[in-house]
């Protein structure tokens, strides 16, 4: 009786083996790309907003503190966005015809909040703390990016649990000093106090910074 | 091969069940049934979860006493650092950093106000610094929701400080410090 297989057919399972075992790979590979990709971060993400607010113009270039507008990001999870009424803090007097600024003053008549489109959204299972990173020693460029150079503004850092716990498991590079906390354009490694002296002022102990209930409660 | 075909379709049926249930729309953790700060709440007032208080509604750590005409706190120099931070944030856009009214906003065409170093508010007592912070001036809107009361007190003892700076002579600088001037590191001299 003839062989039910040829003697091709040994190697032909073995390439048929490892193929599907490449192609599992390979998919692996494709879909963590995928999921580490701004295409499922969200990095560059810069949607159209109500009214086109530049932070380089506040920020770059008037020289504003981020807390001029965002006044609550010391004392409160979150950073805070401005009424209505910080806005017309100047532009009661600059810019008062101006037809981008249309929104910002029909918001101030009708009493309405404008309604700004998040950037920046963590998942819900996320507790993140704006007060508490400010006030150790991480500025807001740290995240944020060089605001002061975005006319929109965008979305610089991944926001991945990985992206977090890069710092959280060795903070002491990210670390300012305070009076340096809204700075662009500093850089923890060359400029000013180093990290492991920050680490001990702001009574940094890393082994807290990874447990699971730091972030998720 | 009949042999087989028992546990081959017990397998598809598993395969295919388990695919069925993770195509289910199930509730997303990371989108919870519950309102993030600011997030978007249909139906109530404005269609946002963040509500405006009440009228008459009292913070919890709010000072109901009048308020005092002098500095309620000891003037110590964290006050006066506090003040400075405070100043640069919220009053130097305008009043600029030395308190001249020659900011970077009334460079660009806001009203400019009065600067620091005048006869008149030299001689003002430190509650007019207070509450105009807190009530506003002329085209200076109200910086009390943004400046809570502590800071008001402490930017007001900052700006006589800015005003004792501008008419300070050498001699009243301490004689250690004094030296440091002259060399031309004021810049280091810490308080």
């Amino acid at each position: 009786m003839a062989p039910l297989f040829r003697r091709r057919a040994n190697s032909l399972a073995v390439v048929i083996l490892v193929g599907i075992l490449a192609l599992l790979v390979a998919i692996s590979v494709f879909a963590y790309v995928v999921y580490r990709s701004p295409y499922q971060t969200d990095v560059g993400y810069a949607p159209e907003q109500p009214v086109p607010f530049s932070h380089q113009h506040h920020v770059g270039g008037l020289g504003l503190d981020c807390r001029y507008c965002h006044s609550g990001v010391e004392t409160s999870d979150f950073a805070g966005i401005p009424p209505t009424l910080t806005c017309m803090t100047c532009h009661s007097q600059e810019w008062t015809n101006a037809e981008m600024l249309a929104p910002v003053r029909q918001s101030l008549t009708t009493e309405t909040p404008l309604s700004w489109t998040r950037v920046h959204d963590l998942a819900d299972y996320v507790y993140f703390s704006h007060r508490a990173h400010v006030n150790n020693g991480v500025g807001c460029e740290s995240c944020h990016g060089r605001v002061d150079k975005m006319p929109m503004t965008v979305q610089k850092a991944p926001l991945t649990m990985k992206w977090c716990l890069s710092c959280h498991r060795n903070p002491a590079p990210n670390l300012r000093p305070l009076d340096e906390i809204t700075s662009m354009g500093y850089s923890p490694a060359t400029d000013g106090a180093s990290g492991q002296m920050l680490m001990q002022r702001y009574r940094i102990h890393p082994d807290t910074l990874k447990e699971c209930a730091t972030c998720h409660r | 091969m009949t042999r087989l075909a028992r546990p081959c379709i017990a397998a598809l049926l598993a395969l295919s069940m388990t695919l069925s249930i993770a195509a289910c729309d199930q509730p997303h953790m990371e989108d919870q049934a519950k309102y993030e700060t600011f997030e978007a709440a249909p139906e109530w007032a404005d269609d946002q979860s963040a509500l405006t208080p009440v009228p008459g509604s009292v913070a919890r750590d709010a000072r109901l006493g009048p308020v005092p005409d002098e500095l309620p706190m000891p003037l110590t120099a964290e006050l006066l650092e506090r003040g400075r931070e405070r100043f640069n944030i919220y009053c130097s856009p305008c009043h600029a950093r030395t308190g001249s009214g020659h900011g970077m906003v009334v460079q660009r065409g806001f009203p400019q106000p009065p600067t620091f170093h005048s006869e008149r508010l030299r001689q003002a007592p430190l509650r007019h610094f207070y509450d105009v912070i807190s009530d506003g001036f002329g085209v200076m809107y109200a910086y009390r929701d943004r400046v809570a009361p502590e800071d008001r007190w402490a930017i007001a003892a900052y700006i006589r400080a800015l005003q004792l700076a501008r008419h300070a002579s050498l001699a009243d600088v301490p004689a250690d410090v004094r030296q440091r001037l002259k060399r031309g590191d004021a810049t280091k001299v810490t308080p």
